[in-house]
């Protein structure tokens, strides 16, 4: 029985990335360029989800998702450094930056946690903001190119499209594999039982920094991706107004499960497009979304197949719940 | 030393401001435990009802201030009402739900506004107050901030005066025991809000003739309110009040010195080391788990 299961699973997989591999071939130019950066937030949200598998909603994720962005753009405006180089040390330069703030940040735990990340990634952004050197102030930096490797050019969408999602793939199968390790298993432990976890000698504080550190490499790299593509790096592109499209994605779509921000981040970015023709009024059509969403359906987008599920009479009533 | 001067009397004026829009951030977190992030958007819709009708549509002032606290406290019970009060048990999906309000809100504005550049509202009150020669307060700024200590000291006596004001506070404190005490959680959490939302609508239609109105005004506001309430210490309204006045100084200098960007980026570090030195902010007590 095990085994089917495990074959099911595999089979849905081969197909959803066959799927994903044919997609740009039958897209307009436009959802080229969206299908990009859908792919680049699937991995935001990925990272983010490590962060706040130890309870703890920070809201700095997009800067740090910015610390990425501009230090590939920096390295490739001053030393014109490829790629290859700019997406890792991206993801370095963000891993250390959290390290460095886990020292003053994880001091705090929930409100305060919250309200001191967000003091924090804002005194950050506002630095790009103030300093034309070497950030480029409010204006940002211009002219990051993608690679060209013999007669590729990544320039195209759909080139470029591959590498993104060769990379994100990579990525999601790290975090996937770290979040069902030991220290995926400990970061759960300390959500739900910190005290429990604290007292046979698991240090929350190392591992809660560890997951800040991880969560903020890999949206380091997310960055990184997207200026590559995108060309342009403003401050304004990862204020407070892509930090709640963060959230609204992994809330809308569920945090129990690993799958949960993913589906949240693909149905809201196709709703998102189909009321583009409001105009204006988009955002209140969000708002609106993500408030009824709240309301109604607190466990996220996720928890509507094991319901429907369970009212087929096939699924078990499991739950991804607290142990009581 | 007439540039020191006349900082801190700006300072001072700038604090009312700041200590209206805060308290009532502080009683709303107090009382129900949600972070209301649509806060900024309230004082937003105030100073878009000025606009509205006093700069727009000619009514004078003083009855627009009073509408303008009508509306925004309409709108502060409906949202305790409809979004808060279903989602009290899990406090982040208060914060979701003030977001999309925050949206919704901004959204509005822009209905009504347009979008175009900054709206101004004419100052109601012309002239300038000139001090020992060299102080000079446009009358404007003298009203507002009357009327701003005015707003405080009601809430002040309401607060430790009253009935209601000591159940609020009792509920702040602990929200079983009060209950258990016979007193109505559900009222209690209108009034407070009720409360936050009128004074966030009377700092909104009072800032209206001093600065640039538009959407997205809200935003400064949040970030100011969000330094007040850790400086002073969350759950403390002395020390919102405190920390409003000392942060508005602070922010006034470094303005006037350095530029506004680096007088927020300031503002900002020195909230996270109040928070890591004391997170109970300077007048805070512990809040219980």
């Amino acid at each position: 029985m095990k085994i089917i299961i495990r074959l099911r699973k595999i089979i849905a997989l081969i197909i959803l990335l066959a799927g994903l591999i044919v997609l740009p071939h039958y897209l307009e130019f436009h959802y080229q360029d969206l299908l990009i950066f859908l792919i680049v937030n699937v991995l935001v949200v990925a990272s983010y989800r490590i962060v706040t598998l130890t309870g703890e909603w920070s809201l700095i994720h997009a800067v740090m998702m910015g610390v990425g962005a501009y230090t590939a753009a920096l390295l490739f405006k001053n030393y014109n450094a490829a790629m290859w180089f700019t997406l890792p040390l991206a993801g370095g330069a963000a891993a250390l930056t959290a390290a460095l703030l886990s020292f003053p940040l994880f001091r705090m735990t929930q409100f305060y946690f919250l309200i001191g990340s967000f003091a924090a990634g804002e005194a950050i952004r506002l630095t790009w903001m103030q300093f034309i050197f070497p950030f480029g102030g409010s204006g940002g930096l211009s002219g990051i190119e993608p690679p060209i490797i013999g007669s590729i050019d990544f320039m195209d969408p759909i080139p470029y499209y591959y590498l993104a999602l060769g990379v994100v793939l990579i990525c999601l199968f790290i975090l996937y594999r770290i979040e069902n390790s030991k220290i995926g298993m400990t970061l759960h432990a300390i959500h739900w039982k910190a005290p429990l976890a604290e007292s046979v000698g698991v240090d929350t504080w190392r591992y809660r920094a560890l997951a800040f550190i991880i969560g903020s490499f890999f949206v380091g790299i997310a960055g990184a991706l997207k200026i590559h593509y995108l060309g342009t790096i403003t401050p304004n592109q990862f204020g407070i107004g892509f930090m709640v499209f963060i959230l609204i994605w992994v809330i809308v779509g569920g945090y129990k499960t690993i799958y949960g921000p993913l589906i949240g981040v693909v149905v809201l970015t196709i709703f998102d497009e189909s009321v583009r023709g409001f105009g204006e009024l988009r955002p209140a059509i969000y708002g609106g979304v993500l408030i009824i969403s709240i309301l109604f359906l607190p466990l996220g987008l996720e928890s509507i197949y094991p319901k429907i599920l369970t009212w087929c009479g096939i699924g078990s009533n499991s739950s991804d719940g607290p142990p009581p | 030393m007439e540039l020191i001067l006349q900082s801190i009397v700006n300072g001072l004026i700038q604090g009312g401001f700041f200590a209206l829009f805060a308290v009532g951030l502080v009683l709303i977190f107090g009382v129900m435990g949600v972070v209301n992030f649509a806060h900024g958007e309230l004082v937003m819709v105030g100073a878009y009802t000025v606009w509205v009708l006093h700069a727009q549509n000619g009514v004078p002032f003083i009855p627009v201030v009073m509408i303008a606290i009508i509306v925004v406290t309409a709108i502060g019970l409906l949202m305790e009402r409809f979004l808060f009060r279903p989602t009290c048990n899990d406090p982040l999906a208060g914060l979701i739900c003030s977001i999309g309000i925050l949206f919704i809100l901004q959204v509005l504005a822009t209905v009504v506004g347009g979008d175009g550049p900054s709206k101004q509202v004419p100052p109601p009150y012309h002239g300038t107050l000139v001090l020992f020669d060299f102080l000079h307060v446009p009358y404007q700024r003298v009203f507002s901030f009357f009327i701003s200590a005015a707003g405080l000291g009601t809430l002040w006596y309401f607060l430790t005066r009253t009935k209601f004001g000591w159940a609020l506070r009792a509920v702040a404190q602990d929200r079983e025991a009060s209950a258990l005490q016979g007193i109505n959680i559900n009222r209690i959490s209108m009034i407070a809000i009720g409360v936050g939302a009128a004074l966030a609508g009377l700092a909104g239609a009072l800032m209206a003739p001093l600065a640039n109105i538009n959407p997205h005004m809200g935003h400064n506001v949040i970030i100011t309110a969000f330094i007040v309430t850790i400086v002073g210490g969350v759950g403390s309204l002395s020390g919102a009040v405190m920390a409003a006045v000392i942060y508005a100084m602070f922010h006034t200098f470094i303005t006037v010195y350095f530029g506004g960007v680096i007088a927020t980026i300031c503002g900002l570090l020195l909230m996270v080391v109040v928070l890591i030195i004391k997170p109970t902010g300077i007048m805070g007590v512990k809040v219980s788990e």
